[in-house]
C-alpha cells in the first residue's frame, strides 16, 4: 500500500496528440480516487501511466515515495483489473489468481491459502477449476478482482470495471467493490465514465476533461460547488439545467424571470451588465405548494405549464418549456456530444427544463403549476471560460481537507438509492 | 420447415457428392497397392488378389527408404525453422507498429505467389556452382522461401487475434516479456502454430517440382522425386503397384498428424479471455 502522486505528468503521442496535459494528484494511502470524464479525456491514459503499461512524456510518477517512471509494471507492484478482465483463458479460476503469486515464486501453501482466502471474499469457492469460457460476466469480473487481490499490491487500478456488466448487475458489483475497498483498505484509482460510479464509489473525484483535471473533490463538494460548465453538467443525473441569461450585479434576467441572487452568491458578477448562463438542479426546484413559507422567502416563484410528468414514486419528474435562448458554450456542446444529446433540449418553442417535485405534489401534465425555484442553490456561469461565478471562496477547496477527512466514516452514499441511472452506454 | 428439410437434404446431397469426389482417388490408390500385379489392370475396386508384395518391394530398394528419411528430415527441419521463424516475424507484425510494415508483409505474399517453377531453372544453375545442389540444404532453403510467408501469414492473423490485454495484465502480474510470451502467449497460439506447421509441413512433404530439379542421387531426393525413379521388376512391367504403395505410406503421417491435431486446430482457444 502506498501514496501515488502524479506531479505535473503530461502524456504526448507520438503524432503528436496532447492525451494528457500537466496532471498533478496525489492519492493519499488507502484512498479511493475515481478519475471520470467522457471519452477520450485521458483518463484511461493517465490510468496505464500509473500501471507503466504507457510512458510518462514529462513530469514525474512516485509510488510509495520512489520515482517510478522508469519502472517496468512488474517493478511497480500495482494490481491492474481491465475493462475486458483479460483473464487468461487457457488457465483456470485457481491458475489465473494463482499467476501473479507463482511467478513471485511464493510457497505453494501460501499461494493456496491466499487464493482460497480471495476466493472465498468473491464467492468464487465453487468456480476455482473452471475456466473463464465457462463463466458468467459477473463471474469473470470477480475473477479479474480476485487475481488482482490475492497478493497484496501498493495499488488497484481499475480501468471501468463494470462497464461490461448489465445495468443490475453493475449496481450489485458497485457496493462490492466498494465494500471489498474499504475492508482491504488498499490505495485505488477507477476509471469511469459513469458519473454515478464516481459519485458513489469514491473518497474523492477527478473530473477530467480534454486531458487535464477541472476538480478534485470530494463526491459532495463536486456536486454542490462545481467549479465549471464542464464539471457541472457531467456530474449529476438528471443534468443540471442551463439557461442563457443576462446579469446585471446579482440581478439574473433569465427566460424564468428576474431573479435576484442572495447576498454572497453575487460575489463573482460585477455591476457590468453581461452575458451568462445559469445553472439551476432538478431537485432546486419544488412544487411551490408544498414549500413552507419561511422556506418560500429564499426563493422565488414561477408559473409554467407542465408538458411531461414522470411518476417514480420517490419523486416526480416535472418537464416544462420555458421561452428563451438556448445557452451555449464550448463546454456544454462537449457534454452533449458525449452524451449523444447534441440536439436535444431545446425545442422550436424555447428551452426544456427538468424539476424533480416532492412525490406529493399535484402537478399533472398540461396543466399550469407555480413551481419554486430554490435562489441559494443557483450556480451563474461565464459562457466564454466556463467559470462558476457563484462559488464561494469557502467551497474552493484545493482537496487538501478532502484528504484529511479520507480515513473517517464512509462518507453518505445519498446518490445510491435516488436518482435512476441513464444508462450512459 | 419444408424449405429447411429440403435445404438440409440438398446439402447432405451435395456433401456426399464432394466427399466421394476426394475420396475415390485416395482410396483407389489404397486398392492398387494391395493388387497383385497379374490383376492390377483388372478395372476392379477391390483386389481379387490380396498381397503385400508393393510394400516389401519398396522398402527393399534403397531409393525408396534414402527417400523416406529425407524427405521426413527436409520437411521437418523446414517447418521447425519456417515456424519459428514466421512466428516472431508474425509477432512483430501483430503487435509492433515500424516503418514498412505494410511493404514487408505485402513482399512475403508475393513472394508465397510466385510460381516455384519460374525459379527452378536459376537456382539450378546457382545452386550447382555455389554446391548446394543435391544436398538438404539445397531443398530446406527454397522451402522456407515459400513456408515462412505462408507461416507469417496465418499466424500475424493468430496473434492478431490474442488481446493485447492479456500481456499487459501478465506485466501486471508480475511477468517479464519473455515469462509473459511463454505462458500466456504461447499457450493461446498453440493452435495457430500447430496449424501453421501442419500447412508448412504439407507444402515441403509433397512438393515435387524443386525435388526433383535440385536432386540427382539419393543424397536429398525426397519421396516425391523418387516415385518417379521407381522401375518395375523389369523393364517391360510398369511400376504401378509400387508407386501406389509408396503413395500410401506418404500419406499416412500426414493423415496422422491432421486427425491428431484437428480439434486443437478447430478449437478457438481464446474464447473466455474477454467480453464478446
Amino acid at each position: 500500500m502506498a501514496e501515488i502522486v502524479l506531479d505535473h505528468v503530461t502524456k504526448r503521442f507520438p503524432d503528436g496528440a496532447l492525451a494528457v496535459n500537466d496532471v498533478n494528484l496525489t492519492i493519499a494511502n488507502g484512498e479511493f480516487v475515481i478519475l471520470v470524464g467522457p471519452s477520450g479525456c485521458g483518463k484511461s491514459t493517465t490510468l496505464n501511466m500509473i500501471a507503466g503499461l504507457e510512458d510518462i512524456s514529462d513530469g514525474q510518477l512516485r509510488i510509495g515515495g520512489e520515482v517510478a517512471n522508469d519502472k517496468t509494471p512488474r517493478d511497480r507492484d500495482i494490481g491492474m483489473v481491465f475493462q475486458n478482465y483479460a483473464l487468461y483463458p487457457h488457465m483456470s479460476v485457481r491458475e489465473n489468481m494463482a499467476f501473479s503469486l507463482k511467478l513471485a515464486k511464493e510457497d505453494p501453501a501460501k499461494i493456496k491459502e491466499r487464493v482460497a482466502w480471495a476466493a472465498d471474499i468473491l464467492d468464487l469457492t465453487a468456480h476455482l477449476d473452471r475456466k473463464p469460457a465457462q463463466l458468467s460476466g459477473g463471474q469473470r469480473q470477480r475473477v479479474a478482482m480476485g487475481r488482482v487481490i490475492v497478493r497484496t499490491p501498493n495499488a488497484f487500478l481499475m480501468d471501468e470495471p463494470l462497464s461490461n456488466l448489465d445495468a443490475k448487475l453493475r449496481v450489485q458489483m458497485r457496493t462490492e467493490v466498494s465494500r471489498l475497498q474499504k475492508r482491504l483498505g488498499t490505495t485505488t484509482v477507477y476509471v469511469t465514465h459513469d458519473q454515478v460510479e464516481a459519485m458513489t464509489l469514491g473518497d474523492r473525484v477527478a473530473v477530467m476533461r480534454g486531458g487535464e483535471i477541472q476538480q478534485v473533490d470530494r463526491p459532495e463538494v463536486l456536486y454542490e460547488h462545481p467549479i465549471n460548465l464542464f464539471v457541472a453538467g457531467f456530474i449529476g443525473s438528471p443534468a443540471m439545467n442551463f439557461l442563457a441569461a443576462r446579469a446585471k450585479g446579482g440581478v439574473l434576467q433569465t427566460p424564468l424571470g428576474e431573479l435576484k441572487l442572495p447576498a454572497g452568491r453575487d460575489r463573482g458578477l460585477d455591476g457590468k451588465e453581461r452575458d451568462v448562463i445559469i445553472g439551476i438542479r432538478p431537485e432546486h426546484f419544488e412544487d411551490a405548494s408544498l414549500v413552507s413559507p419561511d422556506k418560500r422567502a429564499q426563493g422565488v416563484t414561477v408559473k409554467a405549464t407542465i408538458d411531461l410528468l414522470e411518476s417514480l414514486g420517490s419523486d416526480k419528474f416535472a418537464y416544462f418549456t420555458v421561452q428563451g435562448e438556448r445557452a451555449t458554450a464550448e463546454h456544454l456542446q462537449e457534454l452533449a456530444a458525449d452524451a449523444g444529446t447534441g440536439d436535444l433540449g431545446a425545442t422550436e418553442e424555447g428551452v426544456q427544463v427538468t424539476a424533480r417535485l416532492d412525490a406529493g405534489s399535484e402537478a399533472a401534465e398540461d396543466k399550469e403549476l407555480e413551481i419554486w425555484i430554490d435562489l441559494d442553490k443557483i450556480h451563474v456561469f461565464d459562457p466564454d471560460s466556463g467559470e462558476n461565478l457563484t462559488l464561494g471562496d469557502a467551497a474552493r477547496t484545493d482537496g487538501s481537507e478532502a484528504r484529511t477527512t479520507v480515513q473517517q466514516a464512509a462518507p453518505a452514499k445519498a446518490e445510491e438509492a435516488a436518482p435512476p441511472e441513464p444508462e450512459t452506454e | 420447415m419444408r424449405s429447411t428439410r429440403r435445404q438440409k437434404l440438398g446439402w447432405g446431397v451435395a456433401n456426399v457428392v464432394v466427399l466421394v469426389i476426394a475420396a475415390v482417388p485416395v482410396l483407389w490408390l489404397v486398392s492398387l497397392s494391395f493388387k497383385d500385379p497379374s490383376t492390377l489392370t483388372d478395372g476392379s475396386f477391390y483386389p481379387k488378389k490380396w498381397t503385400f508384395e508393393n510394400y516389401r518391394g519398396i522398402f527393399d530398394q534403397s531409393i525408396f527408404t534414402h527417400a523416406l528419411v529425407n524427405s521426413i528430415g527436409i520437411a521437418i527441419i523446414a517447418t521447425v525453422f519456417g515456424v519459428v521463424f514466421g512466428a516472431m516475424a508474425a509477432y512483430a507484425i501483430a503487435r509492433l507498429d515500424f516503418g514498412g510494415k505494410q511493404l514487408l508483409i505485402a513482399s512475403a505474399l508475393l513472394i508465397a505467389m510466385f510460381p516455384p517453377i519460374a525459379l527452378v531453372n536459376p537456382m539450378f544453375n546457382l545452386w550447382r556452382q555455389i554446391g548446394l545442389f543435391d544436398t538438404w540444404p539445397g531443398l530446406i532453403i527454397p522451402y522456407m522461401t515459400f513456408s515462412l510467408p505462408l507461416a507469417i501469414y496465418t499466424l500475424s492473423a493468430f496473434f492478431r487475434e490474442i488481446p493485447w490485454d492479456l500481456e499487459r495484465a501478465a506485466a501486471l502480474d508480475g511477468a517479464t516479456p519473455l515469462q509473459a510470451f511463454r505462458r500466456v502467449i504461447v499457450p493461446l497460439a498453440a493452435p495457430g502454430v500447430f496449424t501453421t506447421a501442419i500447412l508448412v509441413f504439407l507444402y515441403c512433404w509433397s512438393d515435387f517440382v524443386f525435388a526433383i530439379s535440385l536432386t540427382s542421387t539419393n543424397n536429398a531426393r525426397t519421396v516425391p522425386a523418387a516415385i518417379a525413379f521407381f522401375t518395375g521388376a523389369s523393364q517391360f512391367q510398369q511400376p504401378t503397384g509400387s508407386i501406389a504403395a509408396a503413395a500410401v505410406i506418404i500419406t499416412i503421417p500426414v493423415a496422422i498428424v491432421v486427425l491428431l491435431f484437428q480439434r486443437r486446430i478447430v478449437a478457438g482457444l481464446t474464447a473466455g479471455a474477454v467480453k464478446g
